[in-house]
């Protein structure tokens, strides 16, 4: 049941989902092999692939339990580096029709792939939020005091407790938060909760602070290169970030200059790699 | 006993010491066995639980099968150790815990040794444990029985002041520091005993005893949350069992003393009821102070280091002083 | 003045008084905490990278072992959180049960804390009257999901098990009864003098400390801030029950003692409340589509859990797993101050300070 379930979407979703996990992999798969072994296929998948079937099993997601050499080890994450560039196009183009979708509203995403050229423009135009006032007097307050461009995006979140959600440039990450912090009509005291999410095209850290007096909570996110990411830290600000980014900085590998301990948290301190990267590969697959 | 002691030593009195000394060497293992059995049976029921009941009917031989345990345990010492302290601090914490029998009277008769300075005995006896347990926290090499040493050393000097001192009215009131002729001097009615007239003495004492003994609320030493198991963390098989017996044989000890101090030793408690046994009755009011000190245990938490140190030279010290000028002042206006 | 070598000491992460395989290492100078650096992870399971293959309602059993003393709580964030997304309906009579379970654990986790604080000072009875009160609780939970630590109770649209015969007659009698065993509690503990000097005025910080912080449940209402997420932004039904948030004033480890003790009486309250007003019939599963696969999207839902503000961020692409699961662990953050509260203080306040906050780590390392 549960293996059925976790089989449906995958199978629905792969032609338009760039997964960098099993980019070549899904698309040969899912034609060639239509539910005819439901049950049979995604259990070979999840405990060791033979080698035998076809040469572009060795980009398949890395199997739990199986001993590889080094060069194959190599190979695979070399084949899913390439496949990640590859994708890398096609999802930038996705995310951004995805955030354009949820700038109108909530992506009516019944259908599983709703990132991709789904007709959420024919949705009928919602009323406003009621919060459409207080996200646009940030925005507004936000062009007035740090600069014109600050706001990248600025939408209601509308399912969850239609939360205003605001993209800020990286670069004035930190008068932003100084600014949310301090500011008399913000005055955002609390940090509820950061979290660091891998877009795959590029990484996000989403701050959610909060005024404990009228209980006006906001949600920023900042965005920034895959490569090298790097935000600004507010551990200065709040002082709750400090592990919180040291958990980002663990387990993305997000970098928050500024910080004043920025030391892995939960892994070992000789830890290779971040693990909560989407192509994350253990160095060893024992582990 | 005493009459030994008068003639001159030969292969049969020594004979006869040594049987002596071994007959209570075994009846102290007998109590230690099962007070620790009782201290486990009264805790568990204070705490809505069986206690042991699994060894022997009725869980008797618990303690019996845990010696039986540590005896055949593996005997480790640390490879940083200082082994030869390692080694000699059980031994050093052991042999004074029961040296200081010996001068205990148990009745108007039976007495090892009728020692005229019986209560000075047992506090000097009784230092030289304190500084096994401090070998045994420094020979160990370990940061918590360092720590659980040097507590010891600092609480156990601290609280020996106010532990004599509170005995001094006693003392005065009967003129001796025989604790024979302390217990004769209680005779009567129960309120000729001391614990009555020296009722502020008495709970300096008993206080200041529970702090000797290093139990709750002052395990400060072995404080399990804080310092692991303190001075002994490292030590097993029947080293610990030695630490484990000396505990408990101060606890005999102690019991028998404010027996003898405070509640009129092998008296009863009205002298129409001397039909019974003294040594009857001395061990009921034994049994007695026993069974508080499990209830103590039971239900205090455990005091800070140096709340545990002012109490004892801001409060007990000054009380204790302060007892015996009411001591002195009682006696010259009453007589 | 004698000068004394500085002594580092390791606590943890086999101590009896870390909760858990938590590790602080500290400098002493004599007994007095110079610098405390804590250490964790020893218990990181990678739950959030693990979530990110498996269907929500696989992902249930992972919550269970979080904070594992307050499960509950934990199942509840996750499939409050998906409900959301997906906008579904919960029946009353579900809600009901969850609201219940929720303020039983709330009663369970705050009495083992109670035990396990007061065996850390030092009594060692409290700890076993604790949990042979925790125990009733567990056993009711046991009879109605057959799990007594990790429940695996909660379903996204309801819950899995409905109430067996004559379960509510069976906490309301527990409801009662608590409140009596609460009285015998503080007739104990709560005016022992020794326990009042040990944790009066000890690990004290101020409200914006504890703002600044990021600090929720009792030790923020510790410091007077009157904020609790089950009042302040009401969810499931709490907003149908009358109860109070108590508050401290000092935030020493005494307020939040006072703080937690209040609580448990408020748990009561409102399970009182909500077993009067228990809805005899009805479904306990919502309509749920075959697959939970919830929109394209994001959302922070925070619950108010024993130990503070636990809230699960979400961002799903559509699919039945998520893209991205990240749990806001209370102890993880509340955790921050004890560094700052920690210096200058003695070895035994380390402990009293550590188990002031309340953590487990099973949350903290996630």
């Amino acid at each position: 049941m549960s293996e059925e379930n976790k089989r449906e979407p995958d199978e629905a979703s792969a032609p338009s989902e760039p997964v960098a996990e099993a980019p070549s992999e899904a698309p040969s798969e899912a034609p060639s092999e239509p539910a005819s072994e439901p049950a049979a296929e995604p259990a070979a998948e999840s405990t060791a692939p033979t080698p035998a079937p076809a040469p572009e099993e060795a980009a398949a997601p890395p199997a739990p339990r199986r001993v590889e050499t080094d060069e194959e080890k190599a190979a695979r994450r070399k084949a899913s580096l390439e496949a990640r560039e590859a994708a890398k196009a096609a999802a930038a183009q996705a995310a951004a029709q995805a955030a354009q979708a949820g700038n109108e509203g909530r992506a009516a995403a019944k259908a599983p792939g709703g990132e991709g050229e789904g007709g959420e423009e024919e949705q009928p135009p919602k009323p406003p939020s009621h919060n459409q006032p207080r996200l646009d007097r940030v925005v507004a307050l936000l062009r007035e005091l740090i600069a014109e461009d600050a706001v990248e995006e600025a939408y209601i979140n509308e399912p969850n407790d239609h939360l205003p959600t605001l993209v800020i440039k990286n670069e004035h990450w930190l008068k932003t938060a100084q600014l949310f912090r301090s500011h008399a009509e913000l005055s955002c005291s609390y940090l509820r909760n950061i979290s660091g999410v891998d877009y795959e095209t590029h990484m996000e850290v989403v701050y959610y602070p909060l005024n404990m007096e009228n209980h006006h909570c906001y949600c920023v996110k900042v965005r920034t290169d895959r490569e090298q990411p790097s935000v600004s830290s507010v551990t200065p600000i709040w002082e709750t970030a400090n592990w919180n980014e040291r958990e980002i900085y663990d387990l993305l590998g997000i970098d928050f200059p500024g910080h004043p301990d920025l030391r892995r948290i939960m892994m070992p301190d000789d830890w290779v790699g971040h693990p909560l990267r989407k192509d994350y590969v253990p160095l060893d697959p024992e582990v | 006993m005493q009459h030994f002691w008068d003639q001159p030593l030969s292969w049969g009195t020594a004979g006869i010491f040594a049987a002596a000394a071994i007959g209570v060497l075994a009846f102290v293992i007998f109590f230690v066995t099962y007070a620790i059995y009782f201290e486990r049976k009264f805790i568990g029921w204070m705490q809505y639980r069986q206690g042991p009941n699994r060894t022997g009917p009725l869980g008797l031989l618990q303690s019996v099968a845990d010696v039986a345990k540590l005896l055949f345990k593996e005997d480790t010492i640390p490879k940083k150790a200082d082994r030869g302290l390692f080694i000699l601090a059980p031994v050093l914490a052991f042999v004074p815990s029961f040296a200081v029998l010996a001068f205990i009277p148990y009745s108007l008769n039976l007495q090892f040794a009728d020692l005229n300075v019986g209560f000075l005995y047992y506090i000097a006896l009784s230092g030289i444990t304190t500084i096994a347990i401090v070998v045994a926290g420094w020979a160990s090499n370990n940061k918590y029985s360092l720590l659980g040493g040097m507590r010891s050393a600092a609480q156990m000097i601290s609280y020996e002041v106010p532990l004599v001192m509170s005995v001094v009215g006693v003392v005065m009131m009967s003129g001796s520091l025989n604790l024979r002729d302390i217990v004769i001097a209680q005779e009567g009615y129960f309120w000729h005993w001391n614990f009555l007239p020296q009722i502020l003495g008495f709970g300096i004492f008993l206080i200041a005893a529970v702090s000797e003994l290093n139990r709750t609320p002052f395990d400060l030493p072995e404080a399990e949350s804080e310092l692991v198991a303190g001075y002994h963390v490292e030590y097993s098989g029947f080293r610990f069992a030695f630490f484990m017996l000396t505990e408990y044989i101060y606890v005999y000890a102690i019991a028998s003393l404010t027996t003898i101090l405070f509640l009129g030793g092998w008296n009863p408690p009205i002298p129409q009821l001397d039909f019974i046994p003294g040594v009857l009755w001395f061990f009921l009011k034994f049994a007695v102070i026993v069974f508080c000190l499990f209830w103590i245990r039971a239900t205090f938490p455990r005091l800070r280091v140096d709340q545990l140190m002012g109490l004892a030279w801001k409060v007990l010290l000054p009380l204790a002083i302060l007892n015996i000028f009411l001591t002195a002042l009682g006696i010259e206006l009453i007589g | 003045m004698i000068r004394t070598e500085e002594l580092l000491l390791n606590v943890g992460p086999q101590h009896p008084s870390t909760h858990g395989v938590f590790r602080i290492v500290v400098k002493l100078d004599g007994e007095v905490i110079t610098e405390a650096t804590p250490v964790m992870g020893y218990l990181h399971r990678g739950t959030e990278k693990l979530a990110e293959n498996l269907n929500f309602t696989q992902i249930i059993p992972y919550t269970d072992r979080m904070d594992y003393v307050s499960a509950m709580t934990n199942n509840y964030v996750l499939c409050h959180a998906v409900e959301k997304m997906m906008e579904l309906e919960i029946p009353e009579r579900a809600e009901f049960m969850r609201l219940i379970v929720m303020e039983m654990q709330r009663v369970a986790s705050h009495l083992v804390w109670w035990g396990t604080y007061l065996l850390d000072i030092g009594a060692m009875s409290p700890f076993l009257y604790a949990f042979s009160d925790r125990e009733r609780i567990l056993s009711l939970f046991n009879e109605l999901c057959g799990a007594r630590l990790t429940y695996n109770y909660m379903r996204v649209g309801g819950v899995k098990w409905d109430a067996p015969e004559g379960w509510i007659a069976k906490v309301k009698v527990l409801v009662k009864d608590m409140y009596n065993r609460l009285d015998e509690y503080h007739n104990l503990v709560s005016g022992n003098e020794i326990f009042l000097s040990r944790i009066k005025g000890i690990g004290q910080y101020d409200a914006k400390t504890a703002i600044d912080y990021g600090l929720s449940g009792a030790n923020l209402r510790s410091t007077g801030v009157k904020w609790d997420l089950r009042k302040d932004e009401p969810y499931s039904l709490y907003d149908r029950f009358q109860f109070d948030v108590p508050v401290g004033k000092n935030g020493d480890c005494f307020d939040r003692y006072e703080c937690r003790m209040e609580e448990i009486v408020q748990s009561l309250r409102i399970l009182e409340q909500a077993l009067e007003q228990f809805p005899g019939e009805g479904d306990t599963m919502g309509k749920v589509p075959r697959v939970i696969r919830p929109p394209a999207g994001e959302i922070y839902v925070r619950i108010e859990s024993p130990r503070g503000e636990i809230g699960c961020h979400i961002v799903s692409k559509g699919k039945a797993e998520p893209f991205r699961l990240k749990f806001r662990r209370p102890s993880f953050v509340n955790l921050q101050i004890l560094p700052k509260l920690l210096v200058g203080e003695s070895m035994t306040n380390l402990v009293t300070i550590l188990g002031g906050i309340d953590i487990v780590l099973g949350e903290v390392d996630c």
